[in-house]
């Protein structure tokens, strides 16, 4: 502690430097105010007794400076000698300061606000107890790829249950469920996300209610009283945050539930299925069908795990592989996976977010780059205007380190103040994207705090030692003493500095290639995504949901009659011109599969094919514009009754009845015994924008499992039809919300957002990056010319024509440009498979992007070098060599 | 003056510590008790005495505070502080043992 102490004197000193001045100076008089008296006591006249003192005491402002230089103030003052200087030279030239500080201030506030959400989103630990011991655990079916992460079934979570010795605790989740919320109270009927768990989940995650209690075992039977647990959000939004909810009664889909808890506002539900809007929490052993919770090959929830301490994710791995191994032997049926697989429960939340976000930061970290070149390239500029005066102090002995420290200074300055704007802009920038994307998980956890700054402070650092070590690079004592003796004539000193520049250009505008590329991919495969052909027209097309409550709905008869007079008050809406109801739209996502056989030509077990189910009314494929191939669409009739029909789309009857008529066959699966006849073929869609079209199968959709419908309307000005329909479906139920509400066109929208979001920040990094790169060619061609002006004086007055001299400077400047430009394709073609799983029916070396990234390139490079050029061939030849 | 001689390196430190043992003392009266107690052998230049006094004052071993002198001027006086005691100890120490040993050394040779 007393080298801190000894700090604090220090400080104290340096801070206080005029009072201890003045407190020296009062001392030092006193001195020789008593040495003048004790002369004068001698018996000295006053005259000589101050001359005596004086000559014994000595110099005292020299004594003042030695007394003063024990305080180490040497080193704090030469610096703060040196900020002075800095700041007047960046003042005298006010144009270069604020664009190096804007160009390094983009480049700062980019990779701050980026760092910000890498760290929140994939660094930052989970806001659990001792989170590093959480797992999350999937079914692995047997192929590679496709099926690493399957949901887990809820018989085989229990046995997993039974099994495990190396977890503490185990919960089975399935967060992708939702809710009718009744109307009550005055307030609409709602349709929420939900999460079904088994009662422990809290408790395994050690999370502690904020009113209330969390489930207890009792709840979690299937004959308990159905209890239910609510977000914080949801209360405060729906409930007004009432004290007093904890044992009140809510309604979810028309059934009563007690609400037992409410959770703390920082619980947020996040996993690879399901983000964060999960609004209500209830027992899964409850809420699940009997069937269902001893159900192998019904893959409804993910496992969270907590390991015991010491063990590995491994070791818990093993042994449930071989439980789950077992479990597929004695249940063969297709479905049935063979293997575990599983993951930490932050990776597990923040696995899709991991490439776009390293690859996002990745391109942040190059337009920093490329903005401290272009900052060390416009210092290297400056150093070369004030090349005499340089070499003047050189020569007069000025230290090269004295030199070389006043360039990392004002790099500081220009840091420092960079830093601070890029502060702004971060913050900003993160306001803006946290704004952009409330679905990302984990991004409550996205915050600017003492890592951040730490982060911030390292990159105005390292700026500041990058920038100013590369100029001082350029400002060599030796050379500096030629340039003095050369005179300002075109010299050596210059020319190395101007290739400095020229190696700095190039690697910036092979870092801009590689921007642009990734860029460009990222855009096209957006395009594309954009503009796949989902099967039907997007255009003029509605889709709502609606999900009846089975407690309301029990038998088929009342589904049927609701969705009867639900179509028909939809179709005689005006505006309306087709409406249909089917199971899941196209676009809308996964929404149940099985795997097929059938009767004619039996297959194999492990070739039975994976087959979308879908349920439909007759009407929806008209609305939907799937075109009929073959045979006929169902009937009325058949809607109505338990017909075991049904149309099959046109790649399923290529790979099941390859060649043959499917008209007639028959279709069964392993899940139940019904077996279905085959009436018609209908055109492929795509269930996910991301996939190719699916095989699948449509049956009847009244009379079957069903209790929810999407809608699927077709008609002009659609969006002005979704009130009507609300208003129809609230006339046949008040309780029953419409969900979903969105054109065909807005859905496809809110599926692509993660690439839209994506590929515009990389697009707009790799716009800031070209506007520097094209700065920094013009920045330094033009340097060159005031450089070679003499010298393209000499040209011309010995005849040589503008254009000649025109060519020869933009040749000057576009050369650099060219070498980047072959760098960055390489470059950027080495770092394409990187960003391979983020692109959409795009590869990653594709000829049409990089010729466009190598046009747009060669024009902003051509205008940048044009000016000078330009510039240069109008040079009078008299003018510039009477400058000289 | 004669009899005078320099003062080898370091030990002006000592002196001033010593010199502050029995009390706070300000600048003039350090260096005139050191030539005084050295019967006019030692005496500090004032171009070193600062500089050491702020030393020593840098590096904690001494304190300095402003009072008011006996002829009612107000002066800067300094101060031991405890590391400066311990200093103080352990430089005596060490001198003592040079100084001994210097002499071994002359009276051997």
């Amino acid at each position: 502690m007393r080298w801190l102490s000894r700090l604090g004197v220090q400080f104290r000193m340096l801070f206080s430097r005029n009072r201890a001045h003045r407190e020296l100076d009062a001392e030092l008089r006193d001195h020789l105010d008593r040495q003048i008296a004790e002369n004068t006591a001698r018996g000295m006249s006053d005259e000589s007794a101050r001359a005596a003192a004086l000559r014994t005491f000595g110099n005292p402002a020299l004594l003042r400076d030695q007394a003063h230089d024990t305080w180490n103030w040497a080193a704090a003052e030469s610096l703060l000698h040196d900020v002075r200087i800095g700041c007047r030279t960046l003042l005298r030239t006010p144009g270069f300061t604020v664009i190096a500080i804007l160009v390094m201030a983009l480049g700062i506030g980019a990779n701050v606000a980026l760092f910000t959400i890498v760290r929140g989103v994939l660094l930052k630990p989970l806001p659990y107890s001792d989170p590093e011991r959480l797992v999350t655990l999937y079914e692995r079916s047997a192929s590679e790829g496709l099926g690493m992460f399957n949901p887990v079934a809820a018989g085989s979570f229990s046995e997993w249950q039974r099994a495990a010795t190396g977890v503490e605790q185990m919960a089975l989740v399935s967060p992708f469920q939702n809710y009718n919320v009744s109307a009550e109270g005055g307030k609409l009927p709602e349709r929420i996300d939900a999460g079904f768990c088994s009662w422990n989940l809290f408790s395994l995650l050690g999370v502690q209610p904020a009113l209330g209690r969390t489930f207890a075992e009792a709840d979690d039977e299937h004959s308990a009283q159905s209890t239910v647990m609510l977000s914080d959000a949801f209360w405060r939004r729906r409930y007004a945050g009432d004290p007093a909810i904890v044992g009140k009664t809510i309604w979810l889909d028309a059934k009563p539930y007690t609400v037992v808890g409410v959770l703390p506002a920082s619980f947020l539900f996040n996993s690879a299925f399901g983000g964060n809007t999960v609004q209500v929490w209830t027992p899964v052993g409850h809420e699940f069908p009997e069937a269902l919770l001893k159900a192998y090959d019904d893959h409804e929830g993910i496992v969270m795990a907590r390991l015991k301490p010491g063990v590995t994710l491994q070791s818990v791995l093993a042994q449930l592989g071989a439980v789950q191994a077992q479990i597929k032997k004695e249940h063969a049926a297709g479905g049935v996976n063979g293997a575990v697989n599983g993951r930490s429960m932050l990776d597990d939340a923040v696995h899709d977010y991991k490439t776009p976000l390293y690859a996002l930061l990745a391109a942040t970290g190059c337009v920093l780059l490329i903005a401290c070149m272009n900052v060390a390239s416009l210092l290297i500029a400056r150093t070369a205007a004030r090349g005499k005066e340089m070499a003047i102090r050189t020569a007069l002995g000025g230290g090269r380190m004295r030199l070389m420290r006043e360039r990392l200074t004002e790099s500081l300055l220009i840091s420092v103040m960079a830093g601070a704007v890029g502060i702004g802009i971060s913050w900003a920038a993160l306001q803006l994207l946290v704004k952009m994307r409330p679905d990302m998980n984990r991004v409550e956890s996205i915050r600017i705090d003492g890592g951040v700054a730490l982060f911030t402070i390292a990159a105005i650092a390292s700026c500041a030692l990058f920038a100013g070590l590369i100029s001082a690079l350029g400002a060599d004592g030796k050379r500096l003493l030629s340039a003095l003796q050369e005179s300002s004539r075109a010299n050596r000193g210059s020319h190395q500095r101007a290739t400095l520049r020229r190696v700095l250009l190039v690697l910036e505008v092979s870092l801009t290639v590689v921007l642009l590329a990734g860029a460009g991919l990222l855009l096209k495969s957006y395009q594309r995504l954009r503009t796949t052909d989902l099967g039907i027209p997007i255009n003029n097309a509605l889709r709502l949901h609606v999900s009846l409550p089975e407690s309301r709905y029990k038998e088929e008869v009342q589904q049927v009659a609701f969705f009867e007079q639900l179509i028909a008050g939809v179709r005689a809406l005006p505006g309306v011109e087709a409406a249909g109801l089917v199971s899941t739209a196209p676009g809308q996502g996964w929404g149940g599969d099985s795997l097929a056989d059938t009767l004619e030509q039996p297959r194999r077990q492990e070739d039975l094919l994976d087959i979308h189910r879908r349920a439909a009314d007759p009407g929806y494929f008209a609305a939907a514009q799937i075109p009929l191939l073959r045979g006929r669409i169902f009937t009325s009739d058949e809607r109505l009754s338990r017909s075991d029909v049904a149309l099959i789309s046109l790649s399923t009857a290529q790979q099941l009845f390859p060649g043959q008529d499917p008209i007639g066959k028959h279709l069964h699966f392993g899940y139940n015994k019904d077996v279905y006849e085959i009436i018609g073929v209908v055109g492929d869609v795509r269930w996910d924008i991301h996939e190719p079209p699916k095989p699948t199968m449509y049956m009847p959709l009244y009379g079957h499992d069903w209790t929810g419908a999407t809608i699927f309307v077709r008609g002009r000005n659609v969006e002005s039809l979704a009130m009507p329909i609300e208003n129809v479906v609230g006339r046949l139920d008040r309780d029953l919300p419409v969900s979903n509400v969105m054109t065909f066109r807005e859905s496809i929208a809110k599926s692509t957002i993660d690439s839209q979001f994506d590929s515009l920040l990389i697009l707009s990094f790799a716009v800031i990056a070209l506007i520097l790169a094209g700065a920094g060619l013009y920045g330094v061609l033009a340097y060159l010319v005031t450089q070679r002006t003499g010298e393209i004086g000499i040209r011309m007055a010995l005849g040589a024509p503008r254009k000649q001299v025109m060519r020869l400077m933009l040749l000057d400047g576009l050369r650099p440009a060219l070498i980047g430009l072959v760098l960055g394709l390489a470059g950027s073609a080495a770092t394409g498979r990187l960003i391979a799983s983020m692109l959409f029916d795009t590869k990653p070396l594709d000829a049409g992007i990089y010729t466009a990234v190598a046009a747009t390139l060669l024009v902003v490079a051509g205008i940048a070098c044009m000016l000078p050029a330009w510039r240069a061939s109008r040079i009078d030849p008299m003018q510039a060599l009477r400058t000289e | 003056m004669t009899g005078r001689i320099e003062l080898p390196q370091g030990t002006l430190d000592l002196l001033i510590l010593r010199t502050l043992l029995p009390g706070p003392q300000h600048g003039w009266a350090i260096s005139e008790r050191v030539q005084q107690v050295s019967s006019e052998v030692l005496s500090i230049q004032q171009g070193s005495l600062y500089p050491a006094l702020h030393r020593l004052e840098r590096r904690g071993w001494i304190k300095a505070e402003w009072g008011t002198s006996d002829n009612n001027r107000r002066a800067k006086y300094y101060e031991l502080t405890r590391t400066g005691r311990k200093q103080l100890d352990a430089e005596t120490e060490a001198w003592r043992k040079l100084a001994v040993a210097v002499e071994q050394v002359l009276e051997g040779a």
